[in-house]
């Protein structure tokens, strides 16, 4: 490929660029407030609950990430879920991503001190209390190296989508490649941009992990 | 679901289990080497080691088998396409075992260095029978975890034309109609097989652990 060639097509992988964005952004916000739901339903929810929903998570965290974007976006129409293909895979990155973060705030959650949430008992804290003033923020803290490594793999999940016909930056930059018979450059230019864009938000992660360390209690 | 359609799926979950086998265990060794490289006194092979580590977690699977398939002929080497696929995620894997194994030598505790000095271990053997087995020991469960996530990634080899279980599962539903009940079933076999290398793990796990 060119120098040209990539100068002309630079609109095209701009708004791919956006799109994966769009997908990865949201799709982990999503999927961190889904997780979280399940996360403090399982907490609470007392030893029935926790079973079915730790039976779903298994589904969910044992299949391929490509096997659930078929079955949402090719068996989806059969029960009346017609989405398109961002939808859907804005939907199925969110539900993925919610089974593995749900896992990684549950571990959060138990590996707050007891004694913390003793004290907020002590002190007459109600569990609505403790839960948003003592077991979020310690959690929060605890869990933020998983929660950067999560998002970079969403991050990578994104390309899969591609697979579905969503126009991210896998989907555009393989079509001006095949557009131009210029496959191998095509993979080149994209193994770059990934690469960048996953480095710098480890980057940015470890940036934030070291603004966040004096907060952390001994 | 007919027993025909669900022996085609039987026959590329097969496909994807030898793939998948064959890839952690070529990925054990190239990270093996990989780990030993980023551990090693020079400065120049610990930086080609951090290189590898950081582009084979750094870019999607999918990219990576796009940049295989299209650019080994390119370079004159043209491999079908399940030998590009076991070669992609050999690759891959390896990058991700490369850095638990060094987290696993790096937490040998000390102090059963020393003990080996002190009864006069030569550093081959302190490494032979002290450090590799405890390290070892120390990763399996991770190197199951990977395990895992390989089996449930080789479904992208599909995307290069390799009729696993994923692609033979598309196959079907592109004849059958039927996309509802075949991903699903495809799903059920990806979920069996991972219960299978997960329990497989554990009674390693058992066996190693054994002689603590």
């Amino acid at each position: 490929m060119n120098l040209e060639l990539i100068r002309a097509s630079i609109p095209e992988i701009i708004d791919g660029l956006g799109f994966t964005l769009l997908m990865w952004l949201p799709g982990s916000a999503l999927a961190l407030a889904l997780g979280l739901l399940v996360a403090i339903l399982r907490h609470y929810g007392g030893p029935a609950l926790d079973r079915g929903l730790q039976a779903l998570l298994g589904v969910l965290r044992g299949t391929p990430f490509l096997v659930q974007i078929f079955l949402l976006y090719y068996g989806g129409p059969f029960i009346g879920w017609d989405f398109d293909a961002p939808t859907a895979g804005l939907l199925g990155l969110s539900v993925y991503g919610a089974a593995y973060f749900a896992e990684i705030i549950r571990g959060g959650l138990a590996a707050v001190p007891r004694g913390h949430v003793e004290a907020a008992a002590c002190v007459g804290m109600t569990r609505a209390q403790t839960l948003r003033r003592v077991l979020l923020p310690e959690m929060a803290l605890l869990i933020l190296p998983s929660t950067i490594n999560m998002l970079i793999v969403l991050m990578k999940e994104t390309a899969v989508l591609s697979i579905i016909t969503v126009p991210e930056l896998t989907a555009v930059i393989t079509g001006i490649g095949s557009l131009h018979f210029a496959y191998a450059e095509a993979a080149f230019m994209l193994a770059v941009c990934y690469w960048g864009l996953t480095e710098a938000t480890g980057l940015l992660g470890r940036g934030l992990e070291r603004r966040l360390q004096r907060f952390r209690l001994a | 679901m007919t027993w025909a359609v669900l022996s085609l799926l039987l026959a590329g979950a097969g496909v994807t289990a030898a793939i998948s086998v064959v890839s952690v265990i070529g990925g054990l060794l190239l990270g093996i080497a990989i780990c030993g490289a980023s551990l090693a006194r020079s400065r120049a092979l610990r930086g080609c080691a951090a290189v590898y580590v950081s582009f084979f977690r750094g870019v999607p699977l999918l990219v990576q088998l796009l940049l295989l398939y299209h650019a080994l002929p390119r370079l004159g080497l043209d491999l079908p396409g399940i030998a590009a696929a076991v070669l992609g995620l050999t690759l891959c894997t390896a990058a991700y075992q490369a850095e638990t194994l060094r987290g696993g030598f790096v937490n040998v505790p000390a102090g059963l260095i020393e003990a080996g000095r002190i009864v006069g271990m030569t550093a081959r053997q302190i490494m032979l029978r002290v450090r590799a087995p405890i390290a070892l020991r120390l990763t399996l469960p991770a190197v199951v975890n990977e395990a895992i996530l390989i089996l449930k990634a080789s479904s992208l080899v599909s995307v290069v034309g390799v009729a696993d279980l994923t692609r033979t599962a598309q196959n079907i539903a592109s004849s059958n109609y039927r996309p509802i009940e075949t991903f699903a079933a495809a799903g059920a076999l990806y979920l069996l097989l991972n219960i299978v290398v997960g329990g497989a793990g554990a009674g390693l796990g058992r066996m190693v652990g054994r002689g603590r």
